[in-house]
């Protein structure tokens, strides 16, 4: 029989002591500042801004920290502080095109209006590991260079003009779905589609988008282009008299670009996924577009034979707070629970060993096999 | 490229969006050169919370919620009765009370000129000094493709 207990309590309290004094580390180092967090790890701060789906850079800085840089950890703090908050209003759609454009480069063409911007960017390098940065490092200021002014077209919209390529969609006015406030009903729309993707798990994407690549949901995707930079942030205040800038947002967009065969209704024509997030996350944004193609697969006409055109599978999976809350829930006590099942197992062994005995009693041939 | 982004002519607007869009340090130091520092009180006290931030569907298309930030709005009143309201992306109290008087003072079309001039000029000139920095360092990064000519001379 089993007989509820309780206690635990000093022994909790004291592993929280030792996890923030393992979190302190060596007090002969210097504690890590939220600056230093924010400036220097500023792209695992873009992640957790993304995934915890609040745009807020000394709060992930504040979270990465108090996670011990346990991404995930990190996320699902930053996830928990924003419930806490009231929700003022939502914001005028952000203009992408209208972007203080940091990177911007595409692979579809070369010699694009405004060129082909590589800006702090990880491609090119050697991977090798520097040692130089093992110390203080003082690196060379950045060069610059005349700036060509006014905003740099889009890639869609260079293919848009000779109709090779579908368009964006008519621009509702609605108010559009919302996950955070209501619950996820399949089948889903398109926009509730981007808004899981958006704060969906990097890894989950990328594993995802990886897969159409080799072959399970094919559709042969191209790097319209991918640009990162700031954004106004416009907001309609009544009180102000109208549209008013409230702030800056440093967003990464992906147009991907994905072959299409046509119907007997419609001219062949390139279709596109479409990738936006949080910061500086070109593999988010990369991964994110080739999910929502391969999830248009219904919309296209084409075959659901694999698991990146699951909508309920990939949706209900992506979101990586919900994913750890339901795999690290089995570390908690289940005492009752397997007690039960043990209680189980015991009764249909007993019942197990009294058949065979029976048996063993009054052999019958075909119980043999 | 290197304009400070403002979506409206109305020069309140203009204000606000400078004002935004300016970082911490340079707002608290602009607020500090301005030679009046005026009693006010709280209509509203700076409340945090947040903003659902939307894009579009391919970037023009139809709008969708991709995450929300973090805003602080207050409401104030100054001693001539004048009201100034703000909002501001971020968290910091002291940031969308100094808006919110900026606001206010602004009402008044005398201190509105004081404002431009000793405020919203010089913070618009340092953010289009900080685009046109970040426009050239990303423009150093631009690829010129040239062609390998192959031939006998």
């Amino acid at each position: 029989m089993y007989v509820a207990v309780k206690g635990g309590e000093q022994a909790i309290e004291n592993a929280h002591r030792l996890l923030a004094d393992r979190r302190r580390g060596d007090r002969t180092v210097p504690d890590i500042s939220l600056d230093q967090i924010s400036g220097q790890l500023a792209l695992a701060v873009d992640r957790v801004m993304s995934e915890g789906s609040l745009y807020d850079r000394e709060l992930a800085a504040l979270a990465i920290k108090q996670a011990r840089g346990d991404l995930i950890e990190a996320i699902f703090l930053v996830r928990a502080y924003r419930t806490t908050l009231p929700r003022f209003g939502a914001s005028e759609p952000i203009d992408t095109g209208d972007m203080k454009i940091e990177r911007r480069i595409s692979a579809t063409y070369k010699d694009l209006p405004g060129g082909q911007m590589l800006g702090p960017t990880f491609d090119y390098t050697h991977r090798l590991l520097d040692p130089s940065l093992a110390a203080d490092s003082d690196p060379a200021s950045a060069a610059e260079r005349d700036a060509d002014r006014g905003p740099a077209m889009r890639v869609s919209d260079i293919l848009g003009q000779e109709n090779l390529v579908e368009e964006d969609g008519a621009a509702s006015s609605d108010d559009p779905p919302d996950i955070t406030r209501s619950p996820v009903e399949f089948p889903l729309e398109r926009e509730t589609r981007l808004q899981a993707l958006s704060r969906g798990d990097e890894g989950f994407l990328l594993a995802l988008g990886y897969s159409t690549q080799r072959g399970y949901a094919r559709n042969h995707p191209f790097v319209g282009e991918i640009r990162i930079g700031e954004v106004a942030l416009e907001m309609d205040l009544p009180e102000k008299g109208g549209t008013t800038v409230i702030g800056r947002l440093l967003v990464t967009e992906c147009q991907m670009v994905n072959q299409f065969k046509g119907s007997a209704k419609a001219p062949p024509q390139f279709t596109r996924g479409y990738g936006l997030v949080f910061g500086q996350s070109e593999r988010k944004a990369m991964s994110m577009a080739l999910c929502d193609r391969a999830l248009r697969a219904g919309e296209l006409g084409e075959d659901r034979t694999a698991p990146a055109q699951d909508e309920e599978f990939v949706i209900s999976h992506c979101d990586n707070v919900q994913a750890t809350g339901f795999v690290e829930h089995l570390k908690l006590p289940h005492y009752v629970d397997f007690q039960a099942e043990l209680e189980l197992v015991r009764g249909m062994r007993a019942a197990f060993k009294e058949t065979r005995e029976t048996v063993d009693d009054n052999p019958q041939p075909e119980a043999a096999e | 490229m290197t304009q400070p982004i403002s979506p409206s002519s109305s020069r309140r607007n203009h204000r606000a969006a400078i004002v935004a869009q300016a970082p911490d340090a340079a707002l608290r130091q602009a607020w500090a050169t301005y030679p009046d520092d005026p009693a006010f009180t709280y209509v509203r006290r700076p409340e945090t919370g947040l903003v659902c931030v939307r894009g579009r569907i391919g970037g023009g298309g139809a709008s969708f919620p991709f995450g929300d930030a973090t805003a602080t709005r207050t409401t104030v009143r100054l001693e001539n009765g004048a009201i100034g309201h703000a909002m501001v992306l971020g968290r910091n109290a002291e940031r969308a009370t100094i808006a919110a008087v900026i606001d206010a003072l602004a009402c008044d079309p005398t201190a509105a000129t004081g404002i431009d001039k000793h405020i919203i000029e010089p913070l618009a000139q340092a953010l289009a000094a900080r685009d046109a920095k970040r426009a050239r360092q990303t423009a150093a990064t631009k690829v010129d493709f040239f062609t390998l000519v192959r031939g006998e001379d």
